[in-house]
C-alpha cells in the first residue's frame, strides 16, 4: 500500500527541526531511519499531516567520547553502530544486540535513536540501553533535558518524549572491559524477539564484581533484572552461580501472551536465556 | 511537489514526486525500472532491494524524497555491455531461481554481502540473506550461487565489477530513457 498524503520537511539543523515540530504539534511524525515508520504509514496505521525527516541533520549522527561518557547521536544507523570502534570497546553489549536487529537492509537505514523512540517492547535495543544505564538527551522548545533510560520507557510504544520533543543523543558510561552478551530467542529469520536478554558482567579474580541484566519483551517496557544482578554480586563466576541467579530473571516482570508465547513460556525463556547470556558474558 | 535529483544506474534524473511516493514506486512508475519488484508490502521479503550509496536498502521502506542527492543501483544497472554481472551469471548457472520474483532482491543483497565479506561460508550467506525471502523455498541453490559468485568475483578472477570505474561518465536522462517505461502505471 501507499501512505496517505502528508507534507514533508527535511531540516538541516536541530533548531529547524524543533521549529517544525513546535508548529505542527501532534500532527507531526519524526522520520529517523523509517524502518518502522514507513511500514506504519503504508499500512495507514498513522496519518500524520507533516513528516519531519531528520536524515539531513548531520549533527545527530556519529559516535564520540565526551569526558567519561560515550555519546551516540540519535540518527546513527545500526550499521554505523556495528562498525564503530568506540562502541566495540566501551559498549560491546550494544553492538552485540544491534547485530540481531532485523536484517542487513534494515540495519543500513534504521537508527539507534529511532529504535529507542519507537519503544517496541520486542525491539532489541531498549533493554541494552537500560542495562547500560543510558541517558537520553532530549531537545524541546525550552531547551534540553536528560532522562535516564529507567524513566524514558513508559509503556508500549510510549516514551517520555513529548510530541514537540526530539531525541538528540544517547549518553552512557564507559563499560570498558565488561564481558557482554545479547541472547535473543525468535522463531524465524529477521523476526522480533520473543524474549531477549542483555547481560554485561565485570569479573575480578574469578568472581563477579558487578552485573547488569536487561530483558526484552518481558513487559510493556524493557525490564532490569535486579534480582539476578544482586544474586551474582561477589559470587564466583561459575555455571552454578549463574544458574541460581537466573532463577530470579522473571521476578517483577509482566509479559503478555501472544501467538509466539504464553506468559509462563516467556518466564521460562527469561530464566534460560539469562543463564545463557550470563554464561557467555562472564566466560563461565 | 518536492523536486528530487537522483542518480539511478549511472543516469541522473530530476523529477517532481509526492512526499509519500516510495522509492520503489518512483523507480518503477516514473523511471520504468521495473526490474525492481514489490513483493510483500510489509518490509519482510526483500524483493525490492536496491543499493543506496553502495548499501542495500528495501526500496519499499525508503521515500523517494529521501533518495534526493543519492546514488541508487538497481538490478538493471549490473550488466555491462550486454554481459551479465558475475552474480547474475552465477544465479543462472546454479539454477538459483524458480519463479524468479525474489531474484532481483536476492542478487542485490548478495552483492552487498560480498562487499562486506568477500568469502562467506554457507552460514554467513544464509545470515547475509536473512532479509530476503524466496517463496519457492529455493534457498539451496541461491546459497550455492552466492558462494560460486564469490569465487568468480575474487580479485583477478574476472572482468571489473560493479564498484569499479564506470565505463562511461554519468549522463542525464533523455526522453528515450523514459520511453522505455513498460510497467507500473502503464501496464
Amino acid at each position: 500500500m501507499i501512505p496517505a498524503s502528508f507534507d514533508y520537511i527535511a531540516p538541516t539543523t536541530v533548531e529547524e527541526a524543533m521549529a517544525a515540530l513546535d508548529e505542527a504539534g501532534e500532527d507531526a511524525k519524526i522520520l529517523a531511519g523509517g524502518q518502522s515508520l514507513l511500514p506504519v504509514l503504508r499500512m495507514r496505521l498513522a496519518d500524520p499531516r507533516l513528516v519531519v525527516d531528520l536524515g539531513r541533520v548531520p549533527e545527530l549522527r556519529g559516535v564520540r567520547q565526551e569526558g567519561d561518557s560515550l555519546v551516540i547521536g540519535s540518527m546513527t544507523s545500526h550499521h554505523e553502530v556495528l562498525g564503530d570502534p568506540l562502541i566495540r570497546e566501551h559498549a560491546k553489549l550494544l553492538a552485540l544486540a544491534t547485530r540481531t536487529v532485523a536484517d542487513p537492509q534494515v540495519r543500513h537505514r534504521g537508527t539507534f535513536g529511532g529504535s529507542l523512540a519507537h519503544a517496541d517492547p520486542a525491539g532489541d535495543l531498549p533493554a541494552p540501553a537500560l542495562a547500560l544505564e543510558a541517558d537520553m538527551v532530549i531537545a524541546g522548545s525550552s531547551g534540553r533535558r536528560v532522562v535516564p533510560a529507567s524513566e524514558f520507557f513508559v509503556d508500549y510504544f510510549t516514551t517520555a518524549l513529548q510530541p514537540n520533543e526530539l531525541l538528540v543523543e544517547v549518553r552512557m558510561p564507559h563499560w570498558t572491559g565488561w564481558g557482554a552478551h545479547y541472547e535473543k530467542f525468535n522463531r524465524v529469520a529477521q523476526a522480533w524477539s520473543v524474549v531477549g536478554v542483555a547481560a554485561a558482567v565485570r569479573t575480578e579474580g574469578g568472581a563477579i564484581a558487578e552485573a547488569r541484566v536487561g530483558l526484552t519483551n518481558m513487559g510493556p517496557t524493557p525490564v532490569r533484572a535486579t534480582g539476578v544482578e544482586q544474586a551474582l554480586l561477589g559470587r564466583p563466576a561459575t555455571s552454578e552461580t549463574i544458574r541460581e541467579a537466573a532463577r530470579h530473571a522473571a521476578e517483577g516482570t509482566s509479559p503478555t501472551s501472544d501467538a509466539s508465547a504464553d506468559v509462563d513460556y516467556r518466564e521460562h525463556l527469561a530464566e534460560v536465556l539469562t543463564g545463557r547470556a550470563l554464561t557467555t558474558a562472564a566466560g563461565a | 511537489m518536492p523536486r528530487i535529483t537522483v542518480n539511478v544506474d549511472g543516469t541522473t534524473y530530476t523529477d517532481e514526486v509526492q512526499p509519500r511516493t516510495l522509492l520503489v514506486q518512483y523507480l518503477r512508475e516514473q523511471l520504468g525500472k521495473v526490474g525492481t519488484v514489490v513483493g510483500c508490502d510489509t518490509s519482510n521479503c526483500g524483493a525490492c532491494t536496491v543499493h543506496m550509496d553502495g548499501h542495500s536498502v528495501k526500496s519499499c521502506s525508503v521515500l523517494a524524497v529521501q533518495a534526493d542527492g543519492h546514488e541508487i543501483t538497481t538490478i538493471e544497472g549490473l550488466a555491462r555491455d550486454g554481459q551479465l554481472h558475475p552474480m547474475q551469471q552465477s544465479f543462472h548457472d546454479n539454477h538459483a531461481l524458480q519463479c524468479g520474483f525474489c531474484t532481483p532482491g536476492m542478487i542485490m543483497q548478495a552483492l552487498d554481502l560480498l562487499a562486506e565479506n568477500p568469502e562467506p561460508d554457507e552460514q554467513q550467506v544464509r545470515e547475509g540473506l536473512e532479509g530476503n525471502l524466496c517463496r519457492c523455498t529455493g534457498y539451496q541453490n541461491i546459497v550455492r550461487a552466492v558462494r560460486d559468485a564469490s569465487e568468480r568475483m575474487r580479485p583477478g578472477a574476472g572482468p571489473p565489477m560493479e564498484h569499479s570505474e564506470p565505463t562511461s561518465p554519468p549522463r542525464t536522462a533523455t526522453e528515450q530513457d523514459r520511453a522505455q517505461v513498460t510497467g507500473g502505471q502503464h501496464s
